[in-house]
């Protein structure tokens, strides 16, 4: 019953995905053409994100940690 | 107050400013008590025309942009050849000149509304009561061509039909009398009104037309829009001003257009943007010249029907008293509909109808006929029946047709011997009550006034449009789905009529069944849903006292 659950509910979110892209209206082979595209665009993007967004984030960490982690040092040169 | 400037020593100054100082003083006393408006409501007017959360119109957009995306491809495969075009087109050998249906509507119409037209113009098979027949049909090539399969949809509840007091009926005793009157006038009249088309019975029609509405004198026309259009021009031309609202209806839009006259569009149902057009027209007059305007034509409807709302008169007919314009209350689909004893906006607001000039209305929606009628002074409607384009040129009623109406206005007036009209009226009310407070519990966004019969449903996307209507159908249910060219592109609705026939089991299966679609399809947008459940008390907060 569980998986019958999670089926309706994967078609559930399917449907209104046709609805809001009024995809619901369109032909079946301009449905299969919208569906390719939009499919090749959010794998893209998930790629992108997956490629570049650990290596920024971790460049800015550090860009960060260097403007602020480096102060205490400088201050404690000049208290010396 | 009356202030006379004559004398202008200092002593009459001091008197001046003595009386400004009282009156001033004395409004402010009754600001303070609380009289807002000087009581001109007797009655709540709740209307209510919610907004819809920003994800709703971000998706209504892309929704659109995705449609017009192929609309352009498929326009594009179409010019190439690559698709034969089913819909309009220009011949071969007037390719080279200008193209003839390159603007939006046609557009719109070849890529977005063919794609769903089948919700549209279904064929009935029976008479348009609470409950009707439906031809089903099919189209294997996408709308393009239909074909009907001979099975005939039995019994589909109609809450699209303009039925308000359920008067669309084939019943026997109820149609005996138009039976009759039709055995003995026959049903062509072959004349206008001026020339051989005055039947007694247009006279009877019209002397029981004006008890009703409470007026002295009414002038009945053979088509409801015809008698918009063609009666405005006779009663204003060039060099009068026409105010009318926003969400005007066509045939009021086209009168005044062929009027002559000049059009001023005030926001819809805002008294404010009325009075300051008023003002502006009043100070600076006719626009080169700066004559003062020879009439000034206030144009409302009684009842909007794209959004349900009911024409603020009683503020209307101050400012119209206040700056001495005049009303045309178009009463279409209010005439039945509201009021206590279905006797119009006017009625409804407890106001005098001597106070309006034109009262026009359709027999079209609640009395279950055609045509249309203007009431109001004697005067008028003499000058009406022989100025008017409609009274000259076009036919006059069909007498079965105005036995109808003589029969449901007396009915309506209790002249019939039963209470069956106050029935009807109150039985209205019931059900629009009951419909609208059940559908904002629901969670829906309505608009307009909860005591009009319209009832519109926002859907706003277009893909909802069509996947609506048809579920709809596919449960026994016909409604009404309204999409761009008659609502803004962003509002699609779906309109319900709530008609005196409708039994509480026939709104309740309607209401399931819009429970259902509205969690299947997520239309429930509303953010201020009004819970029939009363509150819980806490049992330990009581406290009895010993």
């Amino acid at each position: 019953m569980d998986i019958k659950h999670v089926k309706d509910y994967i078609y559930w979110l399917y449907y209104q995905y046709l609805l809001i892209t009024c995809s619901y209206v369109l032909e079946p082979w301009e449905q299969s053409m919208f569906h390719t595209i939009t499919v090749t665009v959010v794998a893209m993007v998930l790629y992108t994100a997956y490629v570049f967004i650990p290596i920024h984030i971790r460049l800015a960490l550090e860009f960060f940690s260097q403007m602020f982690g480096s102060q205490p040092e400088n201050m404690v040169s000049i208290m010396d | 107050m009356m202030r006379t400037n004559i004398v202008t020593s200092a002593t009459g100054k001091k008197l001046q400013k003595l009386i400004s100082l009282i009156t001033r003083s004395g409004m402010e006393i009754a600001k303070r008590n609380g009289i807002a408006n000087g009581g001109l409501y007797k009655r709540p007017f709740n209307e209510s025309f919610e907004q819809a959360p920003m994800y709703v119109a971000v998706f209504t957009y892309v929704g659109f942009a995705v449609g017009t995306i192929f609309g352009y491809m498929r326009d594009c495969i179409r010019t190439f050849g690559l698709e034969k075009c089913h819909h309009s087109a220009e011949r071969e050998e007037q390719k080279d000149f200008v193209p003839l249906y390159q603007d939006f509507e046609n557009f719109y119409t070849r890529n977005l509304y063919t794609r769903i037209r089948d919700n549209w113009n279904r064929p009935i098979c029976s008479a348009p009561g609470p409950q009707f027949d439906l031809m089903e049909r099919v189209s294997d090539d996408r709308n393009m061509t239909f074909r009907f399969t001979g099975r005939i949809i039995k019994n589909v509840i109609n809450i699209g039909s303009y039925n308000y007091l359920g008067f669309a009926e084939t019943e026997h005793n109820a149609m005996k009398r138009v039976g009759n009157e039709l055995q003995k006038y026959g049903l062509g009249i072959c004349s206008t009104r001026q020339e051989m088309g005055n039947l007694d019975k247009h006279v009877e029609l019209e002397n029981l037309l004006a008890e009703f509405l409470g007026v002295e004198a009414a002038l009945v026309f053979g088509m409801g829009f015809a008698t918009n259009s063609m009666n405005i021009p006779a009663l204003v031309g060039k060099g009068c001003l026409i105010l009318s609202d926003e969400l005007n209806h066509t045939s009021l839009i086209l009168g005044a257009r062929l009027s002559g006259a000049t059009i001023r569009v005030f926001k819809h149902n805002n008294v404010q943007s009325l009075e300051k057009l008023l003002r502006d027209a009043i100070v600076h007059g006719q626009p080169r010249s700066r004559r003062a305007w020879k009439k000034i034509l206030i144009l409302v409807e009684g009842i909007y029907s794209m959004e349900g709302s009911i024409v603020r008169l009683p503020e209307i007919v101050a400012l119209k008293k206040r700056y001495k314009a005049y009303l045309y209350l178009d009463e279409e689909h209010s005439i039945g509909a509201v009021g206590r004893t279905g006797r119009g906006v006017v009625e409804y607001f407890g106001m005098d109808p001597d106070d309006i000039d034109v009262l026009m209305g359709t027999f079209t929606k609640s009395f279950g006929a055609v045509g249309g009628y203007i009431a109001g002074k004697k005067e008028l409607v003499d000058y009406l029946r022989s100025h008017s384009h409609s009274a000259t040129y076009a036919n006059s009623v069909s007498p079965a047709v105005v036995e109808q109406i003589i029969r449901t206005i007396q009915c309506l007036m209790g002249l019939d011997g039963t209470t069956e009209g106050i029935q009807r009226v109150q039985q209205l009310e019931e059900n629009t009550r009951y419909f609208r407070k059940r559908l904002h519990e629901l969670g829906f966004i309505i608009y307009g006034n909860d005591d009009s019969p319209v009832v519109p449903l926002l859907l706003y996307m277009p893909g909802k449009l069509g996947a609506f209507a048809r579920r709809m159908l596919e449960k026994k249910i016909g409604v009404v789905v309204v999409g761009f060219p008659a609502t803004p592109i962003m509002e699609s609705r779906a309109r319900f009529c709530v008609s005196a026939a409708h039994t509480r089991e026939m709104l309740d299966t309607v209401l399931n069944a819009l429970d259902e679609l509205g969690d299947v399809m997520n239309l429930k947008y509303s953010r201020n849903s009004r819970s029939s459940r009363p509150e819980l008390y806490d049992e330990a907060s009581f406290e009895l006292e010993d």
